[in-house]
């Protein structure tokens, strides 16, 4: 079941080039791991290695085990088959008090925190609970946690609520629980997914000091290039098998993604459009007090114009006020023609306009709702029948014409929503949107929180509506995906358009130090 | 010194109280008096023993509305029981009874609600009505006026009594040495013990509480424990203070209570709470109930009144979180 002579290639390598691994300085060996639910195998022979101090970084698919593995290691799950060894001792399985007691800690994606406590308690709480206390010592929970805030060197305000948090800082405070509970491994489940450019380069100078301090980390992505820069060793699940481990200098993002989907993407960047085609929106002298000045542009039929701006540069303020989100202070908005006024989310929608927010999990799909009742939700007017009845079947064809037209895959159109994979959620926030007939979409942050293949996938969905008539508005600090997806792209920086650059015309390197400078 | 937070639901229930009593005052001077004060306080008895209990339920995340129905039935089935037996039990080993009979049936809803994970309204709700009807129909429906002897005594029992100027009698009765006993114990719980943060972190975030460790079912139990326990208690205090134990009494209760733990800031999604904002809530409802008689107005219009202190009282801080929120883009 490797998958082609690479991957193979790749393991044998990993014995010669990674001594650590195979002498006794390793901290956690996973030796045989196989697990599997309800006859689907989860894991199948998965085998690798976590020296002291060192950071690993577990990329794969959704799907292809992460989560299970992850389980595995918390004590969260049982494995079929398999051993873990932890400092030399061999345990057939780990339950959740010896996982911790053996210094693993997990910091999942939601970060597990309670935002009603204060940071202080937040941190200190595992602690004082393992260590079984009646009575809160206050004193002791700060000091605790001004201790924990040092080794990381950040200092966050110990009286604060979590709730009133970035979600950056909620991070920190997630590994100074993790590390207040003498972890020596700590797991990152998609530690990145929330954060903007610079606050993961913060991220990664903090791991830099855990590993330093001999802590060992395990950081789960799926995304591709974050993770090469601080681990030593990179382990690539697809399917449940481990199809290639080794040191992360043998990767680059293109072969990191050959091993995760077992296929080869090649984007190519978009030429710009013939001049000639014409406007399908103007923007003119769009400003708000504070966020967003004088901003000009048109879009033509069949364009993708994308949007590129670090956090803070006014890309999400720009979107939300083009879709009625928030009220601006002066401008003029043309669609096909016809003056728009802004300030309201239903004009914008009468004209034509559609958004997909960046937040699609609260901002843009009711989560225990149906897909079919998700995607049709939109257009529900156009099916009531006489005296406001539903047209149910004239529903259902719409739902299956839309599941098949975008890929969703999902074998019961009755499912709740949030039993989808990221890209999968994304991709019935299109359907509900193009079943509406719009003229002008625009998607902020299309592939936030969705995997390689899945990307390439909603690429080529964007690509296919633009050819179809549509203008399409890509907001995005993703640089790849600007590039790969945009025919022409605007660099916004300080509530203004700095720069218009022409699709094809530049390089990935080049586009990130423009937007940064 | 504490900080006051201005923008906090206790002040701003705070401030409602000041503003009423100085409305009061105006239409009828003798309002603001020391018989009016310790009205106020005696009425407070029952109503704040219940709010805590229901203030640890909304803090731990949850909602129990069937408190009025363990308080009936604790003080109803002790009182008969100890009157049938004609045992002559000190008043402390009556409300010892009553407080375990009030435990026992909250220990029903830990059952449903912490045993099989159903949502703590419905069961709450189920059992308000079941245990009412159980009462109704099995153990009695007759009221019992001469409650048994030591709880005579008991209503007797005065911290302070007098006259003043204008010839007005007041008095303060033990009972509200209870509320006083509640109140320390259950802050003490809230905030100086492990067990109290834990109730907090449930209320927080349930999914967190189980991955950090904590024993959320012991918790749970915990907490509709001493929510039941609790209701026995001011169920035996208000029949002996009334002397008098009616099997039809207190039931319809639960919503005023509620609204007063509510008006206080304890937030019906959990995690949020404090004591002093629930005696707070507890003084404006006693007022409202208690008052509007004295201002000359009708009865039924303290429901409405109560009615627009819980959407002004809570909407409007949320009204200007999302205001703010919508500003800020």
């Amino acid at each position: 079941m490797r998958s082609g002579p690479r991957g193979g290639h790749f393991r044998e390598q990993d014995v010669a080039s990674h001594p650590l691994a195979e002498t006794g300085n390793s901290f956690i060996r996973i030796e045989h791991v196989s697990k599997s639910f309800v006859g689907v195998n989860a894991l199948t022979d998965v085998s690798f290695a976590i020296a002291r101090g060192q950071a690993v970084n577990l990329v794969g698919e959704n799907g292809s085990g992460k989560s299970t593995l992850i389980k595995i290691l918390a004590g969260a799950e049982t494995p079929d088959e398999g051993a873990i060894t932890v400092d030399a001792e061999v345990h057939a399985s780990l339950d959740p008090r010896q996982s911790v007691a053996r210094g693993i800690q997990v910091i999942f994606q939601d970060f597990s925190l309670f935002p009603n406590l204060s940071v202080a308690e937040n941190i200190a709480f595992s602690l004082e609970l393992a260590e079984g206390r009646t009575l809160v010592r206050r004193r002791h929970m700060r000091a605790t946690a001004e201790r924990v805030l040092e080794r990381i060197g950040v200092t966050i305000d110990l009286d604060i609520r979590v709730e009133k948090l970035s979600v950056a800082d909620k991070q920190l405070v997630a590994i100074a629980r993790a590390l207040a509970s003498e972890a020596r491994l700590i797991i990152m489940d998609e530690p990145t997914t929330a954060l903007t450019e610079r606050e993961v380069r913060s991220l990664i100078a903090i791991i830099r000091r855990l590993k330093a301090d001999g802590i060992a980390v395990l950081f789960v992505s799926h995304k591709l290039t974050e993770g090469l820069e601080v681990c030593e060793k990179v382990v690539v699940l697809r399917n449940g098998h481990l199809v290639a481990d080794a040191p992360a200098s043998e990767f680059d993002a293109g072969s990191l993604a050959y091993h995760m989907t077992g296929r080869r993407l090649a984007e190519t960047a978009k030429p710009p459009l013939a001049k000639s085609s014409p406007a399908i929106m103007s923007v003119r002298g769009l400003s708000r007090a504070g966020v967003l000045r004088e901003i000009c542009f048109d879009l033509a039929h069949g364009e993708v114009l994308g949007i590129a701006g670090l956090l803070g540069s006014g890309r999400t303020e720009l979107a939300k006020a083009l879709f009625g989100l928030i009220e601006v202070d002066a401008g003029k908005l043309l669609v096909d023609g016809k003056r728009v006024p802004f300030g309201s989310v239903h004009t914008m929608i009468e004209a034509g306009i559609g958004y997909v927010p960046e937040d699609r999990l609260t901002e843009g799909l009711f989560l225990p709702q149906s897909i079919s009742r998700n995607v049709t939700i939109g257009t529900i007017d156009s099916h009531a029948g006489r005296g406001g009845v539903l047209d149910r079947s004239g529903l259902r064809a719409q739902v299956s014409n839309w599941l098949a037209r975008l890929n969703i895959a999902t074998s019961d159109s009755e499912a709740a929503v949030q039993s989808l994979s990221g890209g999968n959620q994304q991709r019935v926030v299109l359907a509900r949107w193009l079943a509406k007939r719009p003229k002008v979409l625009i998607l902020n942050g299309p592939t936030v929180g969705v995997d390689v293949g899945s990307k390439t996938d909603i690429h080529a969905i964007i690509a296919e509506l633009a050819a179809s008539g549509l203008g399409i508005i890509v907001i995005s600090d993703d640089i790849p995906e600007v590039l790969a997806s945009c025919n022409r792209i605007l660099v916004m920086k300080a509530g203004q358009i700095a720069e218009e650059i022409p699709g094809a015309s530049i390089k990935e390197t080049e586009l990130a130090r423009r937007l940064m400078s | 010194m504490p900080k006051i937070n201005y923008k906090s639901n206790e002040f701003l229930v705070f401030l409602v109280i000041v503003a009423f009593v100085i409305v009061a005052t105006a239409s009828y001077p003798g309002f603001f008096s020391i018989p009016t004060l310790f009205d106020l306080l005696r009425n407070g008895i029952v109503i704040g023993i219940f709010a805590i209990g229901v203030l640890l339920v909304l803090i731990s995340g949850g909602i129990d509305v069937s408190f009025t129905a363990v308080a009936v039935f604790a003080l109803f089935t002790t009182t008969l029981t100890v009157k049938q037996l004609g045992l002559d039990l000190p008043w402390p080993l009556v409300f010892l009874v009553s407080v375990l009979i009030g435990m026992g049936l909250g220990l029903i809803n830990a059952v449903f609600i912490a045993g099989f994970r159903l949502p703590t309204l419905i069961v709450t709700l189920g059992t308000l009505s079941a245990l009412r009807g159980f009462l109704l129909t099995f153990v009695g429906s007759q009221l019992i006026s001469n409650v048994p002897p030591s709880m005579q005594q008991f209503s007797r029992l005065v911290i302070v009594r007098g006259t003043n100027a204008q010839g007005f009698f007041y008095s303060l009765p033990w009972a509200f040495a209870f509320l006083v006993g509640v109140v320390v114990l259950t802050w003490f719980l809230l905030t100086r013990t492990l067990l109290g943060r834990n109730i907090f972190a449930i209320g927080g975030s349930l999914e967190s509480a189980r991955r950090i460790g904590i024993n959320v079912r012991l918790t749970q139990v915990f907490v509709y424990a001493y929510v039941g326990g609790l209701a026995g208690l001011a169920g035996i205090i208000h029949a002996s203070m009334a002397r008098v134990a009616n099997p039809f009494d207190l039931v319809g209760l639960e919503l005023s209570v509620i609204a007063a733990t509510v008006l206080g800031g304890a937030r019906l999604s959990g995690g949020y709470g404090t004591i002093t904002g629930t005696l707070l809530g507890v003084i404006l409802i006693v007022m409202v109930n208690n008052s509007l008689i004295l201002l000359g107005i009708p009865s039924t219009w303290q429901s409405v009144v109560i009615g627009a202190l819980i959407l002004l009282g809570t909407g409007l801080p949320s009204y200007q979180a999302k205001r703010a929120a919508r500003k800020a883009g």
